[in-house]
């Protein structure tokens, strides 16, 4: 057994004995430390990100600036993986629905899965990449060329323009660019049953829209807001608080894209349990 | 703007404006980052209208201090009054309106990158001049543009301008709300002799005009000696050295002499 030697002693310790910290339980608690500061850190942006967020001087053009940055400049890429997506899921699924005689349910099966599951969680996770990284270096690059203490000084407050015009820009589009890449998905999925066959469009979009009801759609969006919002939310606070160097602006992006990749199938799995339970 | 450094070197004009009243007094500054003591005990005041050049060598704490001035940062212990406002224990909003009389020269620029020239200045302006309208904004941003002598630089990005000119645009920016006190943190830093010169001439021609009073963080003997009325030197997070040009010209003490020689 390895050995530790004692690097803090603590003497009058309840029995009066020495209480002896090993290097490993010393950097245990200052993991544990770091670990708390950054949950209060989290926990205080959020808190300061609301107050801003309800405060008079809202900077409605930066919104919209960002606004057009995250939903208009992301519907080249959102419009190829919704249409492919939604071309790749009737081509995998034809020949299994020929084989059981349910071709006929290919249009409703793509339909709702496409708004239930897929269009939502493989957008989020497409802006996530895009926007999540695109917000961390941003941030991070600004913070590191000082532009961001130069605002302040400016009597500017960084969080109200920079950080609750972004999260409320990311809340609103993500939610459109999944309609958005939902509706391509249908579109690619009709022009993936004309490759075996031959479908009217109207018969198909008929065929698509008779399987979906209020509660697919539903829950779907509303978990399309929480994606953008958690996407918005740690892009900005990994940029905004990156360190001092240009390698922290590396950090900043690489982190906000896997933290709110991971949070999007989280709050994804959430919001499947909740839906669960309301539906049935 | 005429740049003519000579001009304004300690000229007779500025030295009567200079008077005995404290624009920034700080008393037992002290500032740690972690078991880092940067700032041990730092107290110095700055006059109305004057220019104060601190000095030191890397890491004494010479960008921390102004940083503690305008609430960047925050100070471990110690005051610091501006307007005799104590900025430690300002609010947010109060704080806010004291920068408005700072303006804050930033080592790398700090332009914002996604903004033109012109947006840029207009950045700061519409924040903190709210009564002005759309003609004399632009007017305003002329006259500074013409003052930093790139008038012509109006559309341009930052990432189209050289070192120099980013220099003079941030200068420009920070003038064009017309500040009491400026500060300039490493004002030129990384710039080639003869720009080095222009922004020292610039900062001299800002003392003039806007009837401004300064903080220049330099190592830079040249800029030094060419804005300063006063100088400080920093030691170890302490005040080394406060005196005039002359005092440190002619000091035979080995870290003033490795500065000047």
């Amino acid at each position: 057994m390895k050995i530790i030697n004692p690097v803090v002693k603590v003497k009058g310790f309840a029995t009066k004995q020495s209480v002896k910290l090993s290097e490993k339980t010393i950097a245990k608690s200052y993991e544990a430390n770091s670990f708390l500061t950054e949950v209060a850190n989290v926990f205080l942006f959020i808190l300061e990100l609301f107050r801003e967020t309800f405060t008079r001087n809202f900077e409605f053009k930066e919104f919209m600036r960002q606004c057009f940055q995250i939903g208009y400049k992301s519907l080249p890429l959102i419009s190829i993986t919704g249409t492919i997506m939604g071309l790749v899921l009737t081509i995998q699924s034809r020949p299994v629905l020929v084989d059981f005689g349910a071709v006929t349910m290919l249009p409703g099966m793509v339909a709702v899965s496409l708004i239930r599951e897929m269009g939502p969680v493989i957008t989020a996770l497409i802006c996530a990449g895009k926007i999540g990284s695109g917000m961390g270096a941003e941030l991070g690059s600004m913070k590191v060329t000082e532009q961001i203490d130069a605002m302040e000084v400016s009597s500017t407050n960084p969080m109200r323009f920079l950080i609750v015009t972004r999260v409320l820009a990311a809340t609103l589009m993500v939610p459109l660019l999944i309609l958005y890449a939902d509706a391509l998905g249908i579109l690619g999925s009709w022009a993936g049953a004309n490759i075996k066959g031959d479908v009217n469009f109207v018969l198909f979009l008929s065929q698509a829209f008779s399987h979906v009801d209020f509660m697919d759609l539903f829950p779907a969006v509303i978990k399309s807001f929480f994606f953008g919002a958690v996407i918005g939310l740690v892009g900005c606070y990994k940029g905004y608080n990156a360190g001092r160097g240009t390698e922290s602006v590396g950090v900043a992006a690489n982190s906000a894209v896997v933290l709110s990749s991971l949070l999007v199938i989280i709050v994804d799995m959430i919001a499947v349990q909740i839906t669960d339970m309301i539906i049935s | 703007m005429k740049t003519d450094s000579k001009d304004s070197l300690h000229s007779p004009v500025i030295a009567e404006k200079i008077n005995d009243e404290p624009v920034i007094e700080i008393n037992n500054l002290k500032k740690s980052f972690g078991n880092q003591e940067v700032l041990k005990d730092v107290s110095l005041k700055l006059f109305n209208g004057e220019n104060l050049v601190v000095l030191g060598k890397s890491g004494t704490g010479k960008s921390v201090l102004i940083k503690c001035i305008v609430g960047l940062l925050n100070s471990n212990g110690g005051t610091i009054n501006v307007f005799g406002k104590s900025v430690t224990s300002l609010n947010r909003n109060d704080l806010g309106e004291l920068r408005k009389k700072i303006g804050f020269l930033f080592q790398s620029g700090a332009l914002y990158d996604s903004m033109t020239v012109k947006q840029n200045l207009e950045f700061p302006l519409r924040r903190i001049r709210k009564n002005l309208s759309e003609k004399e904004i632009e007017v305003k941003i002329m006259e500074v543009l013409e003052n930093v002598g790139l008038a012509d630089a109006l559309n341009k990005m930052p990432s189209q301008l050289s070192g120099g000119m980013r220099k003079r645009i941030s200068l420009a920016r920070t003038i064009v709300v017309d500040p009491m006190i400026m500060l300039y943190d490493e004002p030129t830093t990384g710039l080639d002799p003869i720009t080095s010169d222009e922004i020292s001439s610039l900062i001299n021609d800002v003392q003039k005009k806007y009837k401004t009073s300064s903080i220049i963080i330099t190592h830079d003997i040249k800029c030094a000696l060419s804005t300063a009325n006063r100088i400080v030197m920093l030691k170890d997070g302490t005040v080394y050295k406060e005196g005039k040009k002359g005092d440190f010209e002619n000091s035979t003490d080995p870290l003033i002499l490795s500065f000047f020689k």
